[in-house]
């Protein structure tokens, strides 16, 4: 789309305020709608959009695909991890009460890191399911 | 009022169903599923569900719209004609729609307090939520990331395999990768080495993939293990 100047620049001003919004959604996700799922496919809209109308190519110069798989299953091993910890603290698999030294405390770290997990999975995916699905070639007969 | 925009909502979404349906133009389809998923997200809207609303909108309206357009530019805009009649399909959808009609029939009053969905649970995390998690208003996201964090953790899990799922059965052969040469980064075309680059001085590998409009034979290049 080399010669679609709007499109272009109109794409360049938008980006970081999608990328802005993704990070409102999560951070406030404990006051109003949204959390990691929404914040993680609103970041990654922001590549897709980026790829839509510079190319394919130029994506994955920014973000390459192993980085986006390294996302998919680094989000999942951190819950995972998050209720480890718990479990090394004394107590049960994702009990965020033992995190800190008061429970309300605990609860918050808990759930600061496992919507960050689920914000990193769900981002990596997306854009790698973008990047599978964009980067085969149509096969003509 | 509140009604009218029900009303207007599921006429609006009865319509895109069916215009979905008889399409032939595949990318019309498509636009017009985005549309189908923007109308559910307001439905959601409406039933006070904005966490799944958000959701939806998102990802219905937003992602999965842009896969489908990168489906199509694979497998090309136009439907082929069917080879057998619509008979057969229509009745079994007739059947199971009546089916589905009939047992909306035994479910309680949308909202009402005393259904089986708010006298369980429900109650404990709207009044201890705040005592037990903390100052978390919105408690949806104290239900999702605390109470029910085992189940956030398996959709998390099943998200995961999509993606394992979809790469196993999509991706073909090697990725472009990116090599440090002569002093400055380069995208390797999947298929090439970096001796290729060694001896083909304008080897520079700018677009390895083409775009998503694709347009077909776009620097095709023809790696064996198609």
């Amino acid at each position: 789309m080399d010669d679609r100047l709007i499109l272009r620049v109109g794409t360049k001003i938008l980006i970081p305020f999608i990328l802005l919004f993704a990070l409102y959604v999560q951070f406030h996700g404990d006051y109003g709608p949204g959390g990691g799922f929404q914040a993680g496919v609103i970041f990654a809209a922001a590549f897709v959009l980026y790829a839509l109308v510079y190319g394919l190519g130029n994506a994955v110069k920014v973000l390459p695909p192993h980085a986006v798989y390294v996302c998919g299953a680094s989000g999942v091993l951190l819950y995972i991890s998050v209720g480890l910890v718990g479990l090394f603290k004394g107590g049960n698999y994702l009990d965020y009460n033992v995190l800190a030294h008061d429970p309300l405390h605990g609860q918050h770290w808990g759930i600061l890191l496992v919507e960050l997990g689920v914000l990193i999975t769900v981002f990596g995916v997306m854009v790698a399911l973008f990047y599978a699905f964009a980067g085969r070639r149509r096969i003509d007969p | 009022m509140i009604e009218i925009v029900d009303i207007v909502l599921l006429i609006l979404l009865a319509t895109t169903g069916v215009a979905v349906a008889r399409q032939r133009n595949l990318f019309a389809a498509v636009m017009l599923a985005g549309i189908y998923s923007l109308l559910s997200a307001g439905l959601f809207m409406v039933m006070d569900a904005v966490d799944v609303a958000f959701t939806e909108a998102a990802v219905g309206a937003g992602i999965s719209t842009v896969l489908l357009l990168g489906t199509l530019a694979l497998v090309g805009h136009e439907e082929q004609k069917p080879k057998h009649t619509p008979i057969l399909p229509l009745f079994v959808v007739l059947v199971t729609g009546a089916i589905l009609v009939y047992g909306t029939s035994e479910l309680p009053p949308f909202g009402a307090a005393d259904n089986p969905a708010h006298l369980h649970v429900a109650p404990h995390y709207i009044e201890e939520s705040e005592h037990e998690v903390g100052h978390i208003p919105n408690v949806v996201t104290s239900v999702l990331a605390s109470y029910r964090s085992y189940d956030t953790m398996g959709e998390t899990a099943v998200i995961f395999t999509a993606m394992v799922g979809v790469l196993l059965l999509l991706s073909r052969g090697p990725l472009p990768r990116r090599v440090f040469h002569e002093g400055r980064w380069m995208t390797l075309r999947p298929g090439t080495t970096r001796e290729d680059l060694e001896s083909d001085s304008d080897g520079e590998g700018d677009d390895p993939l083409g775009d998503v409009s694709g347009a077909p034979g776009t620097s095709a290049e023809e790696d064996g293990d198609g």
